[in-house]
């Protein structure tokens, strides 16, 4: 699993090899600093640390900054964590849009726009009322919620007004269409959730589209380390097994 | 800064070495069809009635007749399938959007032509 962490920096749209008008999201995906790997054997699980947007020392916190000082590494504003990276890093090194190319599938994930307090016609697109045949004060309502003496209740999860938005979403298999390294960007086909500066997660995509380069060669290293005798022990072996199966 | 990087990023795109064009002229556009994994050159030939938007979004519409028949195609200025746009005539015209031609048949929808002296040669950016 590869990931990076960014900034969603506006949309606009490109012309492909094809002449096709492409709608993208510039999104900054480095400096990414590599702060700490974590091992199986030190931390019970494999990860990489990658902290992105370089701060001031003083305006870290004095907690975050010894985590920082421990591993002689940059403050950073974002530090996250990463599991089974595939690439090799160690601590100080430097990662950006590099690590993808272009036409690879990501998952993008970002907090969504706050909503404030919506209604159920733009929070769950329901119809409302009629617009004329003598409606009136029921354009916008939800109608009725519930139905008489039995069940005498109104349903769990009922969909009703209430907050909406400023909730972390996963924009899934999205294309990555132009990897500019010299910048540290990634023009990422479609949008992606969240407002323009707001930190995202760009990754390897978990489900990857059927019959794209990336998913075969995927498909291949799984089934390479599936037919190597278990030189690490059975549960790492146990593992790309149940992923294949998954599947399947 | 983000929207000098977005302008940054359309210029780039922009069509190098254009032929500047105005609403009035007569040009014949060069697109590229692809069939198969053939290229080949489609001329479009008509008058321009109008252009729209500005930066990587901008279009131009042109309008001729067609065994008879008006036909109006709409080109984004910047299409990398355009090859490039002839000018066969410039036209003189005291609007913005030539949309009255629609009602025009025949030889009331020939444009005056423009003054020789009156054309501004127009530097290519």
């Amino acid at each position: 699993m590869l990931g990076l962490l960014g900034k969603k920096l506006g949309q606009t749209s490109v012309y492909d090899a094809r002449g096709v008008l492409v709608p993208v999201t510039i999104v900054l995906v480095g400096p990414n600093r590599v702060i700490q790997t974590k091992t199986v054997e030190s931390d019970g699980y494999n990860a990489v640390q990658l902290g992105f947007d370089d701060q001031k020392e003083q305006r870290v916190t004095k907690p975050l900054m010894g985590h920082f000082k421990k591993f002689t590494a940059k403050p950073t504003k974002r530090v996250s964590e990463f599991r089974d990276f595939t690439l090799q890093v160690k601590p100080g090194d430097v990662i950006g849009p590099g690590i993808f190319a272009q036409g690879d599938f990501v998952d993008a994930i970002g907090i969504t726009k706050g909503r404030g307090f919506e209604g159920v016609m733009k929070r769950h697109n329901f119809r409302g009322g009629d617009a004329s045949h003598g409606a009136k004060g029921w354009r916008r309502r939800s109608g009725a919620i519930g139905q008489r003496l039995f069940p005498g209740t109104v349903m769990r999860g009922m969909k009703m007004p209430g907050h909406m938005g400023q909730v972390r979403r996963t924009a899934q298999n999205l294309q990555v269409i132009q990897v500019r390294e010299a910048e540290n960007l990634l023009l990422i086909k479609g949008a992606i959730p969240g407002s323009n500066n707001d930190y995202v997660i760009i990754r390897e995509a978990k489900k990857l589209p059927k019959g794209s380069p990336r998913a075969k060669r995927r498909l291949e290293v799984q089934s390479a380390a599936q037919a190597a005798p278990a030189a690490k022990g059975k549960p790492a072996a146990a593992a790309p097994a149940k992923a294949e199966a998954k599947k399947k | 800064m983000n929207q000098a990087l977005l302008d940054k990023i359309e210029s780039e795109q922009y069509r190098k070495g254009a032929t500047e064009f105005g609403v009035g002229d007569t040009v014949r556009v060069h697109t590229k069809v692809i069939e198969g994994d053939k290229e080949r050159i489609q001329i479009f030939a008509g008058v321009v009635i109008g252009r729209r938007g500005h930066g990587l979004n901008s279009t131009f519409t042109v309008r001729r007749i067609s065994y008879g028949e008006g036909v109006e195609r709409i080109f984004p200025v910047h299409s990398p399938r355009i090859d490039k746009v002839e000018i066969e005539r410039r036209g003189s015209v005291r609007r913005a959007k030539l949309t009255y031609l629609r009602q025009r048949i025949g030889k009331g929808a020939t444009l005056v032509k423009e003054k020789e002296g009156r054309v501004a040669p127009v530097a290519a950016k």
